[in-house]
């Protein structure tokens, strides 16, 4: 276990790695860079105001010294500055990341807590009425997209209550502050808890027709007991590598909707970042994102383990 | 006695009426101005900048020379008042002017405001000064000063090479402030600090912006808000639902389109919404460097094919202005009169004979129904300049030329346009001053870093120091009229409407006016008052 472990932990650097050159030339790939921008803006082209500010900002270099100074301001734990603030980028990103990590786990909470007992109740009562009912929710849950929903909650709460709910730093009541992540994290995780429960209700009709489930069912074992127990311990494997992958692919749902709301969140920040083309922000904040995902994947494996005793990460 | 009695409680209740409204009437102090933003601008740096996205929430925090009447919607040069000058005078050669400065005027860290700040100002924008800044977008406004010279600590004078009336008009725009000589041009795109109605407390990027009253503000009384606070919302429909449901006083000014206001009239009934024009105009930009539009015929027919009004009609339900050059009257100071814009080709009334002369002009080319031009119209990737684009490309149809839309990210616009990587362009032009020095010398003289089009026309460029020279403003608009006239007749870039746009606030909000001839000068709100 424990060198499978090293094994493991050596990998993710190496992808950290191959991660952080694609992330750096892939965004000099882009057409266009801050100096270009800020020119545009101003609506004029100076050749010797631009190649001072393209010195300044020491993107006049060759690439592998601009990659070099990054790499190695990033071992050092130097993240360098936001070309468009002029801040330590650490100071740009940090107080950003709690704001879009409650976002995040609460629409994985809403995904899980709402996907998965759907999902059981959905193959449970399969063929009824019920079962319908809830295939159509999961079905809308896939095709509706996160931005028209978070527009429509929005338009709804002022047509309805003439109160919106967007991003309010200091919330005066429990309801502010609940409003401020519960709505849009509901607008993000519907897709994700519909995901959820199409997984587990799969998952689940493969299970009950198992023999085991038949053999506690001929036990007198109950209905919940079977279910939830005995069936839902079996199909919860899916479930949790589609949670883990949608962990990941949350950013991409997370960034209209913290736009849409007016999250000043990681994910919204990463989109003005890209669109300045203020590499330091950019570069740091997708590996921040790339350590995320390849953790979030490794904690799956790990769950793996705990969910199914029969998986053993040996040497 | 009971008449006595009754006439008495009449008059007490007039009186009280009577004070109640009076007190209505009076600015009150207080309470935090809350106003969405509709971008994160790049710093904080006026004099840096070129969008108004930073002249809106940073105007407050400094003070100009003189400054445009903020309660006059029209600036022009009647409207130009004193501020941290206390009065000017022209020499009699008109190459010299000379202000008075305010005395007991303090910057925001305490220290006393004097003639070398104003030097350091001038000397930063005309690249004089060892401190650079990071762009100077508008050094050309300062080509014909000499230099800036103090006469002791409250005097300054702007020594010309020739006389240059607009040089007021410039100094009394937005773009204009005085920054102080202690504070670095870094320090100022992060922490600015000014002589203004409120103090800079912070900027947060993507998040807001935040101002606080500043309580030792020279003008005794004011401001009188406590501060304005700028939430910075880029997507328009949560902006504009959050103006809706009470969230913000105000909107971003001239954020409004005029399909958008209707939403907003229905929803918000008692929102006071303002509609303006921007002074920005649509335009066509040619590439008359390299074939098809080397050819002066086809660049003719082109301009003649084009149906203004559908323009308007479609994109601004009727509520947008067509001119030359200049924005047209009655908003516009010194745009052409209707009278003589119509005898200009393709701006007639009839577009059906204009679009059939153009059409003898594109088979005198060689074009005709059996041989289309095929041309890229490129524009930038935003909606005010895809949507005339697209329009644009259906009314070419009519004259045998097919248009396709090449949409280039903001990016790479400018650059692309500089290198004349195009064929036909859509633009956007932003007139930050109604005046035409600003416009002429900035899009149309030879060698200008924003002529697009490289229009270079020596004769014309002669003009343009006359109508700058000119004194008596009636001489000089006759003279501006023909430029603007000799421009459109040119095809040197033309003009296809004037946009407008709308501003709301709710009904609470007092001492607000939108300038009606420019989107940058407008935004002291030193004396914007809450009602509640």
């Amino acid at each position: 276990m424990f060198s499978y472990l090293v094994r493991r932990l050596f990998l993710m650097l190496v992808t950290l790695f191959g991660i952080s050159i694609v992330i750096f030339f892939l965004l000099r790939i882009v057409p266009g860079n801050i100096v270009d921008i800020l020119f545009a803006a101003a609506g004029y082209v100076d050749p010797a105001d631009k190649a001072n500010l393209e010195k300044e900002l020491g993107i006049d270099q060759p690439l592998i010294v601009q990659y070099w100074h990054w790499i190695g301001g990033l071992l050092r734990g130097d993240f360098g500055y936001s070309y468009v603030s002029e801040k330590p980028a650490l100071q740009e990103i940090l107080p950003r990341i709690p704001i879009t990590a409650r976002l995040a786990g609460l629409a994985l909470l809403f995904s899980a807590s709402i996907g998965i007992p759907l999902g059981v109740i959905s193959a449970v009562k399969q063929g009824t009425k019920l079962d319908y009912a809830l295939r159509v929710v999961s079905l809308s849950g896939l095709s509706l997209p996160s931005f028209w929903l978070g527009l429509l909650i929005l338009t709804a709460s002022v047509a309805m209550f003439g109160q919106m709910p967007i991003f309010n730093p200091n919330p005066q009541t429990w309801l502010e502050a609940f409003a401020t992540y519960a709505v849009p994290a509901a607008a993000v995780g519907f897709r994700s808890a519909a995901l959820t429960m199409r997984i587990t209700r799969s998952s689940m009709l493969e299970v009950l027709r198992q023999d085991y489930i038949r053999t506690a069912r001929a036990k007198g074992a109950s209905d919940a007991a079977v279910n939830y127990h005995h069936a839902l311990k079996n199909a919860i494997l899916p479930v949790i590598t589609v949670i883990g992958i949608e962990a990941a692919f949350l950013i991409g749902g997370l960034i209209v909707t913290e736009t849409v709301f007016n999250i000043p969140g990681v994910a919204r920040f990463l989109v003005e970042a890209i669109r300045w083309r203020d590499y330091p922000i950019v570069q740091n904040l997708v590996m921040f994102i790339a350590v995320v995902v390849v953790f979030a994947n490794f904690t799956v494996d790990m769950l793996y383990a705990v969910f199914d005793p029969r998986i053993r990460y040996t040497d | 006695m009971r008449s006595v009695r009754a006439l008495a409680a009449t008059a007490a209740l007039s009186l009280l009426a009577f004070s109640t409204i009076a007190l209505a009437g009076e600015p009150k102090q207080g309470g935090i101005l809350r106003m969405y933003h509709r971008d994160s601008p790049a710093n904080a740096s006026i004099l840096e900048g070129a969008t108004y996205s930073i002249n809106v929430p940073f105007m407050g925090v400094f003070n100009n020379l003189v400054i445009y009447d903020q309660h006059i919607a029209q600036n022009s040069p009647e409207t130009v008042r004193p501020e941290l000058a206390e009065s000017w005078s022209w020499s009699g050669d008109n190459k010299k002017l000379t202000f008075k400065l305010r005395q007991g005027v303090k910057w925001h860290d305490g220290k006393p405001f004097t003639s070398a700040d104003v030097k350091c100002t001038f000397d930063l924008l005309m690249g004089k000064s060892q401190q650079k800044l990071r762009q100077n977008p508008r050094k050309a406004w300062y080509n014909e000063v000499n230099d800036v010279a103090p006469n002791g600590d409250f005097e300054v004078s702007f020594d010309l090479k020739r006389p240059q009336p607009s040089l007021l008009a410039m100094l009394a725009s937005g773009y204009t402030p005085i920054y102080p000589c202690h504070v670095s041009p870094a320090d100022m795109r992060t922490h600015p600090v000014g002589t203004g109605p409120f103090k800079f407390v912070e900027f947060k990027a993507n998040e807001s912006i935040k101002l606080t009253r500043n309580p030792d503000y020279w003008k005794k009384g004011l401001p009188y808000l406590d501060g304005i606070e700028y939430t910075i919302i880029t997507n328009r429909s949560t902006a504009i639902l959050a103006f809706v449901a009470g969230k913000f006083d105000m909107t971003f000014p001239t954020h409004i389109t005029i399909p958008l206001l209707k939403d907003i009239k229905s929803q918000a009934p008692n929102a006071i919404c303002a509609v303006e024009p921007t002074n920005v105009s649509t335009n066509i930009i040619v590439n008359s460097a390299s074939p098809p539009f080397d050819n002066i015929d086809i660049r003719r027919a082109m301009a003649m094919a084009l149906d203004r009004k559908a323009f308007v009609d479609i994109l601004f339900e009727g509520q947008a202005d067509i001119g030359g050059t200049m924005l047209p009257p009655p908003q516009g100071i010194w745009g052409m009169p209707k009278d003589k814009l119509e005898t200009i080709p393709g701006y007639g009334p009839n577009v059906n004979a204009s679009r059939e002369e153009a059409k003898k002009l594109m088979q005198k080319a060689g074009y005709g129904p059996d041989k289309h031009l095929a041309v890229k119209v490129s524009t930038r990737n935003l909606a005010e300049y895809r949507d005339p684009a697209v329009i644009l490309i259906d009314q070419l149809k009519s004259i045998y030329i097919d248009g396709e839309l090449d949409v280039v990210e903001t990016a790479n616009w400018f650059p692309k346009v500089a290198r004349k990587d195009y064929m036909l362009g859509l633009n956007l032009t932003g007139n930050s001053v109604d005046d035409p020095d600003q416009s002429f010398y900035e899009n149309y003289s030879c060698g200008s870093e924003r002529n697009y089009t490289n229009y270079c026309n020596k004769e014309i460029e002669k003009l343009f120091d006359v109508q700058s020279q000119e004194i008596e403003i009636g001489k000089r608009k006759q003279l501006v009229w023909d430029i603007d006239k000799k421009l459109q007749e040119d095809v040197a870039r033309p003009i296809i409407f004037h946009a407008r746009a709308g501003t709301c606030w709710q009904p609470y909000v007092k001492g607000i006016t939108i300038m009606s001839n420019s989107s940058y000068n407008g935004f002291r709100y030193e004396d914007v008052w809450i009602d509640k």
